[in-house]
């Protein structure tokens, strides 16, 4: 099966038509030793029936939240997904379309992506954001390109409590340029403006900090952004870019970027919508305060008027972009994640201002009722001292007094994810192999989390 | 062919939230209402619904925490809508899209084909669909599995020694490749290599990721057949010195639609003084079965699977961009790597001590590369070689129907010169006229057919690539459409200008919204 539309008799007229007499004449430019001899070594064809057997077996082997009650957090979360969202994806005219650069046969994705872009700024704070980037930790690495871009400056700081993934692909974007990558040490999982303050200078390019942080704490933006900016006029040359790495679904009950002295929020959108899917596609978001407008990565759509001057939409400012400036773009990114910003605003529509407000005060009571819980019993305690006092969102890390992996084995026989080990290598491999980082969402019941209540306090006696 | 142009898709695209003087005229019925298509579509913030709710949600079934007033912010400012409403907002802006499911999308490069529902039924399943990146190796063994076969399987096709599924998109497997080649020069000693070759007719992308890596591409010319010039290579690489060049990026067959028939010289010139050749591999529906980038001479190589293996393009994206590299250089490519132990067990290995580290969170775009894996196996080995003969058949046969009318450089079906799966053609006697090659484009929506690619790789050129999933009768069609807009400019140069007439908005003033941009939604 390969999905084409030809007979071999219709292929023959082709053929004569061109003025040859086969196929292989297309081909005769292909040095003979460069030829594939036969076919390729792969599985042979398989015909629909055989291949949804072959999905079946392959899908249904595996454990996940379909399966067990997920506490899994660490930068995905298992929020709740409207059905019409999966319905509405698979219409072939958002499925199947191009990159809307032909305006007139795409008004449907611009308008989409105009709007999504108007929420993402709105949930922010911000002016602007653009159409999306592949994922979040790209989309902060971005973030770090453009401060460097607008600055001249070389010095990146870089919060300790930074998700690991988001932290090593600042590095990678950064390992072959002229820039220096410093890491603003935490203290009890926080970071302290006056560690900001202290490592901050005039060569500072941006500071990058998130929150809720890694471990789930809600950090203070307001006070380190303004650290690393210093007084007005302490800074020689531009100021530092404050670029604050955020979670959309915190956004909508605490304090966002833009209330806190950002320049560039940029986050993973994986929970407005977007399944889990073991890591991707997500949706890497970016927002940023007007004055970088010209200097943003990746697609923008614009209002605009057409030739009988109604309001229509179209992708604007494309001479920032790769496929005009080449070298000089302010970003390589051609292909982005259009269909997942579709299932964002999708999302954001159907929860409108109330269900998404609603939704992170469930996330919010459900997860400091559970860590008020497992902070009771024996042997478990919330690991930081801001945990403690309630300042995080829907993500904690409980120290055990048995290994996190013990505890994610028992609770797996229980259908139970409970959690991720610190330790984890997938989590940067750092801290105590008792450590486990919990996250709960709307979607968690208050029986599942009774059930793994008792799953810790029988893995504590294991 | 009867005259122009045919109503082209459903255009309906009324909202019932605005009442307006149509939607009371009697005579008038919904389906009936092709002039309303021609109005602004409200957004959702022209649609706000205080208190409405599509969605609401289970009662709280725990005790209250207060939020403390210091981080406590404020609700974000959407629109409230109810159900309905919403669900008729997105149909109708679907109805206002072309797509492969209803439109012909002749673009070159792009590899427009159809996507086939296998493959979306595969990504969706809960088994698929529902996997936490965090969860342990053993949880996920059937996803591993399907990740390492979609691995080899791509290894194989290349030619290559071992694939990376990281890239989350073409130019990101372009980033990831070309850190990858730094990783290895800084390993060698060599760090100074840091001149990249791309010839001028290079994706954009090419020179934009060299940016992004701190190293200078250097743009090398193109013959008038349509080749890489190798006395340019050479000449460039005696003026930067030998022992700086890192390698070249090159794409083939390339973007003037050959297959570059010095791809060989060019290899071996960049081997012999130390560099590496860097495949892009968006052509690579040209070649699938036939000849593989490895047997001609590249180190490394990206894949577009949302170009070569049928996923989505979905307004934009996601893509995926996995990378394949020759076994001296797999110590680099990003972690984690999709393994296999003795036993026949599964797992990530993050244990790579020269690896680049990281380009993106997680492992990989995991849906899309299950989409990627059902259509390598529906194809097969045969499979695949048919699409890509399919492919340049389709390519060829086009170009032979136009080539009355339309001048075309590259192909030369008399000097055995033939167009790999696409074909440039430069219109000059018909922009003699005085129209510009934006109006062909923008007539040819008014066909319900998507704009060629346009002034790329050379200025006034429209590159056509049709793809092997497209019956015969497209292809004619196309033929005959483009004639008969030929017919029209030179009838009336001012049909062409008018043009679009039956889209849903008439001809866009990019311009002015570049002048001033808008780009958020305000009351």
């Amino acid at each position: 099966m390969n999905y084409t539309s030809t007979s071999p008799a219709q292929q023959q007229e082709m053929l004569d038509t061109i003025g040859i007499s086969s196929i292989d004449e297309l081909f005769a430019v292909i040095p003979t030793t460069s030829r594939v001899q036969g076919e390729l070594d792969l599985p042979p064809a398989l015909s629909e029936l055989e291949l949804q057997r072959e999905v079946q077996s392959l899908a249904s082997s595996n454990v996940g939240p379909h399966t067990h009650a997920c506490f899994i957090g660490g930068g995905a979360y298992d929020h709740f997904i409207p059905a019409f969202i999966d319905q509405m994806i698979t219409r072939g005219e958002f499925l199947t379309a191009y990159t809307p650069y032909q305006g007139e046969a795409s008004q449907g994705s611009l308008q989409a992506f105009f709007e999504f872009q108007t929420q993402i700024a709105r949930l922010t704070g911000m002016d602007i954001a653009n159409a999306s980037l592949y994922e979040g930790a790209s989309a902060t690495a971005e973030g770090v390109l453009m401060a460097i871009n607008v600055t001249g400056k070389t010095g990146i700081l870089v919060a300790e409590t930074l998700h690991p993934d988001y932290r090593k692909v600042i590095e990678t974007v950064t390992a072959d340029l002229p820039v220096e990558v410093m890491t603003v040490p935490a203290r009890d999982g926080l970071i302290d403006p006056a560690e900001v303050a202290s490592l901050a200078d005039d060569r500072t390019a941006c500071l990058v900090l998130q929150s809720p942080n890694r471990f789930g704490l809600i950090e203070d933006w307001s006070g380190c952004f303004a650290a690393a900016k210093g007084r007005e006029g302490e800074r020689a040359g531009a100021e530092p870019v404050a670029v604050a790495v955020f979670n959309p679904i915190a956004c909508a009950l605490l304090k966002s970027p833009g209330d806190c002295g950002a320049d560039v929020a940029a986050g993973e959108g994986q929970p407005l919508g977007i399944p889990l899917q073991l890591g991707g596609p997500y949706l890497g978001l970016f927002a940023a305060k007007d004055k970088f407008t010209r200097k943003m990565p990746g697609r923008l759509v614009g209002q605009t008027v057409d030739a009988d001057g109604r309001r229509v939409f179209c992708l604007a400012l494309q001479t920032r972009e790769q496929h005009i400036r080449g070298a000089k773009a302010t970003s390589n990114v051609c292909t982005n994640q259009g269909l997942l910003a579709l299932r964002a605003t999708m999302f954001m529509t159907a929860m409108g201002r109330e269900g998404i407000r609603e939704l992170a005060e469930q996330c919010w009571h459900k997860a400091h009722w559970l860590a008020k819980e497992i902070a009771a019993l024996e042997g478990y305690e919330l690991q930081h001292t801001a945990a403690q006092e309630g300042a995080f969102f829907n993500e904690f890390v409980v120290r055990c007094p048995v290994p996190g992996e013990r505890v994610i084995r028992h609770g797996k026989a229980m259908g139970l994810l409970p959690g991720v080990a610190l330790a984890s290598e997938r989590l940067g491999g750092e801290g105590s192999t008792q450590s486990l980082l919990i996250a709960v969402t709307e979607k968690r019941t208050k029986d599942e989390m009774e059930l793994l209540l008792k799953c810790l306090k029988e893995a504590a006696k294991s | 062919m009867p005259p122009p142009p045919p109503r082209i898709t459903d255009m309906t695209t009324i909202d019932h939230n605005q009442t307006t003087t149509a939607d009371l005229n009697p005579r008038t019925r919904e389906h009936e209402l092709p002039r309303k298509a021609h109005e602004a579509l409200p957004t959702i913030f022209e649609k706000d619904s205080p208190g409405a709710r599509a969605i609401t949600l289970p009662a709280l079934d725990v005790p209250q925490t207060t939020v403390p007033s210091n981080l406590a912010g404020d609700a974000p400012a959407w629109p409230a809508l109810a159900q309905l409403p919403v669900i008729r907002h997105y149909t109708h802006l679907s109805q206002r899209n072309f797509s492969i499911d209803g439109n012909f999308y002749p673009l070159g490069s792009c590899t427009m084909k159809y996507n086939p529902r296998i493959n979306e039924y595969a990504a969706a399943h809960p088994g698929f669909a529902q996997l936490h990146p965090l969860q342990d190796d053993d949880d996920i063994q059937g996803a591993l599995a399907m990740l390492y076969e979609t691995r080899t399987m791509l290894e194989t096709i290349a030619g290559l020694d071992e694939a990376s599924l990281q890239p989350a998109a073409g130019a990101h497997g372009e980033f990831t490749a070309l850190k990858v080649m730094r990783a290895y020069f800084r390993d060698q000693g060599q760090a100074q290599r840091t001149v990249v070759f791309a010839p001028s007719n290079a994706h954009g992308t090419n020179p934009a990721s060299c940016a992004m890596c701190g190293a200078g591409a250097v743009m090398v010319k193109v013959t008038p057949q349509g080749y890489t010039d190798l006395d340019d290579v050479k000449a460039q690489i005696d003026k930067h010195g030998e022992d700086q060049i890192a390698g070249i990026m090159i794409t083939n067959p390339n973007t003037n639609g050959l297959f570059d028939k010095y791809i060989h010289e060019v290899s071996d010139l960049i081997h012999s003084v130390g560099g590496l050749v860097y495949l892009d591999g968006a052509n690579m529906n040209a070649v699938l079965g036939k000849t593989t980038p490895g047997l001609f001479g590249a180190d490394m190589m990206h894949y577009n699977v949302h170009k070569t293996f049928s996923t989505p393009h979905g307004c934009g994206g996601p893509g995926g961009g996995p990378i394949v590299v020759r076994d001296f250089l797999a110590p680099y490519l990003p972690v984690p790597q999709i393994e296999k132990d003795a036993d026949g067990r599964y797992f990530l290995d993050s244990n790579r001590p020269k690896s680049i580290g990281k380009v993106r969170s997680f492992i990989t775009q995991f849906g899309i590369m299950v989409r990627c894996w059902a259509y390598i196996r529906a194809c097969g080995p045969v499979g695949l070689r048919e699409v890509a003969e399919q492919a340049v058949l389709n390519a060829n046969y086009i170009a032979a129907l136009m080539k009355s009318r339309f001048e075309m450089p590259f192909f030369e079906p008399a000097e055995h010169r033939f167009a790999a799966h696409e074909f440039v053609t430069v219109p000059k006697k018909l922009l003699d006229h005085g129209i510009k090659l934006d109006d062909i484009a923008k007539r040819l929506l008014d066909y319900g057919i998507h704009a060629p690619t346009m002034h790329w790789p050379i200025v006034n050129c429209l590159m056509v690539e049709p793809t092997e999933t497209e019956p015969r009768y497209v292809l004619e069609r196309f033929a005959r459409v483009m004639e008969q807009i030929a017919d029209e400019i030179e009838a009336d140069p001012e049909t062409v200008k008018r043009a679009p007439t039956s889209t849903p908005v008439r001809r866009i003033d990019v311009v002015a919204g570049d002048r001033k941009p808008t780009l958020v939604w305000k009351n």
